[in-house]
């Protein structure tokens, strides 16, 4: 069984489509990333699969049940780090990370989530008193404090400084480790390399290409770009073959500068949602 | 179809047995004591609002104290100080609520719980439990400056006790009833305090708490006889002044059954205004 499961999902605000005309697979163990602009869909797709939101047509299974009508028993299978919240900010943390342990049936360790998300120190402060970066690794906690089977992060790392999103980045991968389901929406690029088996692209509302993060949109088969100087100044020449390229250019004596390179995964992205937007 | 193998790859997550689900009611008492270390670490809340009912009975109740005694025996400013803790009661339950759940559903504590195992009841066991304690506080501090400042009689006889206890729990369950509904009426918690103080204030007026019910207009008297704060307050004098004091009332007399049947026609229309009306999340435009 997949842990997601959507054919032809659909919904509209007025004339809005925001989404229109979905499918997915998310295997189970997977860390699956979706990537889009903002307004493409990805948003009212997560919260129609975290059952926060209705649909208007489609079939969706989530860990094999419709999310629209969904019991508790469902709930303590999943995990949802929010996007925004400013919740519960009186509170310290272990109070917090506490207090929702109790609402899952199999917890995990108040202190084993406070100590992998990095907020030993901060255990005691309350909330409000965090910083932006501290207080989405709360927010990472209340996530995974039932022990979820799927994981969703909608943009997890926005605000986070580049050593605590390394940070980050290692409890992702151990919580695929464990065998958790990791469906992670993002605006970085890199972070979707990083972590992901897979990734869609989302654009108006559909998916535009699907694959690994080395072949996705034909990323692997993409030309190259071959840069180099020489006497008569900088030349760039694009090819499917760089191999045979670069041969040739050795055989022509004195350049600098040699450089190949192939299309990253940013270029690729953006001739997609180019190509729809 | 699509299929992964590198999911596959990676150790299967153990097959525990099922634990049980915990119970609603353990989990409302943990939300209750969580809502209570919240507002009273809120030194804001505590201070401006909670304080507020005991702020204007001690103002009002100075500028009312003449030193003349109303017909039956009370002075002015005791009667105001009885009546006073039906406004009380429509802050921390009416107030209090309608705005602390319009703030839950903004700032994402709503939608956070939607996400979790925890079920509706529990969330409002916990705002239940809140409104118990910070009523009781609020009932408790207003008597203190009616008996300390006005002289008022903390009665003797234990049937006005129990007549209290049985208008406290109606009142606190209507008011809180409403109030839940009420927070879907604004639409941000950021202006839910505006729009709620709007009826409290004109039924404070138009109720007999503000302004002795004797010397309201006829129409305003019968109109604001379908809200429930003219009888909590006339419920409350009957408790904390003599019996002689039936004299400023409306009818002549204390009419408690009418009080009793009023609170409990609007803890059922509250109930189903909650039913009606109750949304997790913010309303979206388009």
């Amino acid at each position: 069984m997949n842990a997601i499961e959507v054919r032809g999902l659909r919904k509209s605000y007025g004339a809005n489509h925001a989404v229109a005309g979905v499918d997915l697979a998310v295997g189970e163990g997977e860390v699956f990333a979706l990537l889009g602009p903002n307004g493409a869909g990805k948003t009212t797709t997560t919260e129609i699969l975290e059952g926060h939101r209705d649909r208007d047509g489609g079939e969706v299974a989530v860990l094999g049940v419709d999310p629209a009508t969904a019991g508790r028993r469902w709930r303590a299978d999943i995990g949802i780090v929010l996007q925004t919240a400013t919740d519960a900010a009186d509170l310290t943390v272990r109070e917090t990370i506490s207090q929702f342990a109790g609402y899952y049936p199999d917890p995990r360790g108040v202190d084993e989530v406070i100590d992998v998300c990095g907020l030993t120190a901060k255990a005691g402060a309350r909330i409000s008193s965090l910083s932006g970066g501290q207080r989405r690794r709360v927010d990472v906690a209340l996530g995974i404090i039932g022990r979820p089977r799927l994981l969703f992060l909608d943009e997890p790392t926005t605000g986070f400084d580049p050593e605590v999103r390394r940070q980050f980045w290692d409890l992702v991968r151990s919580l695929a480790e464990e065998g958790t389901t990791i469906l992670l929406t993002t605006h970085y690029l890199d972070e979707a390399e990083a972590l992901a088996d897979r990734l869609a692209v989302i654009a108006a509302g559909r998916i535009v290409a699907e694959g690994t993060p080395r072949t996705v949109g034909g990323r692997d088969r993409a030309p190259a770009t071959v840069s180099w100087v020489d006497a008569g100044g900088p030349h760039e020449l694009r090819t499917t073959d760089p191999v045979r390229a670069v041969t040739e250019l050795a055989a022509r004596g004195r350049i600098s500068q040699l450089q190949v390179r192939q299309p990253s995964l940013e270029d690729v992205y953006l001739d997609l949602i180019g190509a729809k937007a | 179809m699509t299929t992964t193998t590198q999911g596959a790859a990676r150790r299967a997550p153990q097959n525990r047995p099922l634990a049980p689900l915990p119970s609603t009611l353990r989990n409302g008492l943990s939300r209750g004591a969580a809502e209570i270390k919240m507002f009273f670490r809120s030194k804001e809340a505590v201070i401006f609002t909670f304080s507020f009912p005991a702020f204007v009975l001690l103002l009002l109740g100075s500028i009312f104290d003449t030193g003349e005694t109303m017909p039956g025996g009370a002075s002015m400013s005791q009667v105001f100080a009885a009546s006073m803790i039906a406004y009380g009661i429509l802050n921390t339950a009416f107030t209090s609520v309608g705005v602390g759940i319009a703030a839950d559903r903004e700032d994402g504590t709503l939608k956070r719980l939607r996400g979790t195992p925890i079920t509706a009841s529990a969330y409002f066991i916990g705002k239940i439990i809140l409104v118990a304690v910070t009523t009781l506080a609020e009932v408790a501090l207003l008597l203190a400056v009616g008996v300390v400042v006005f002289d008022l009689q903390l009665p003797t006889d234990p049937t006005k006790w129990l007549t209290l206890g049985w208008i406290l729990l109606l009142s606190v369950v209507a008011c809180t009833l409403v109030g839940i509904a009420a927070s879907g009426l604004a639409k941000s918690g950021k202006n839910a305090a505006t729009v709620l103080n709007l009826p409290v204030i004109a039924l404070q007026f138009t109720s007999g708490v503000f302004v002795a019910i004797s010397s309201l207009p006829d129409v305003m008297v019968k109109v604001a006889a379908f809200f429930p704060v003219r009888w909590m307050g006339q419920g409350f004098r009957s408790v904390f002044l003599p019996d002689s004091m039936t004299a400023g009332e409306v009818s002549g007399s204390w009419e408690l059954p009418t009080v009793a049947l009023v609170l409990g026609a609007w803890c059922v229309v509250g109930l189903l205004l909650c039913l009606v009306t109750f949304r997790w999340t913010e309303r979206r435009a388009g």
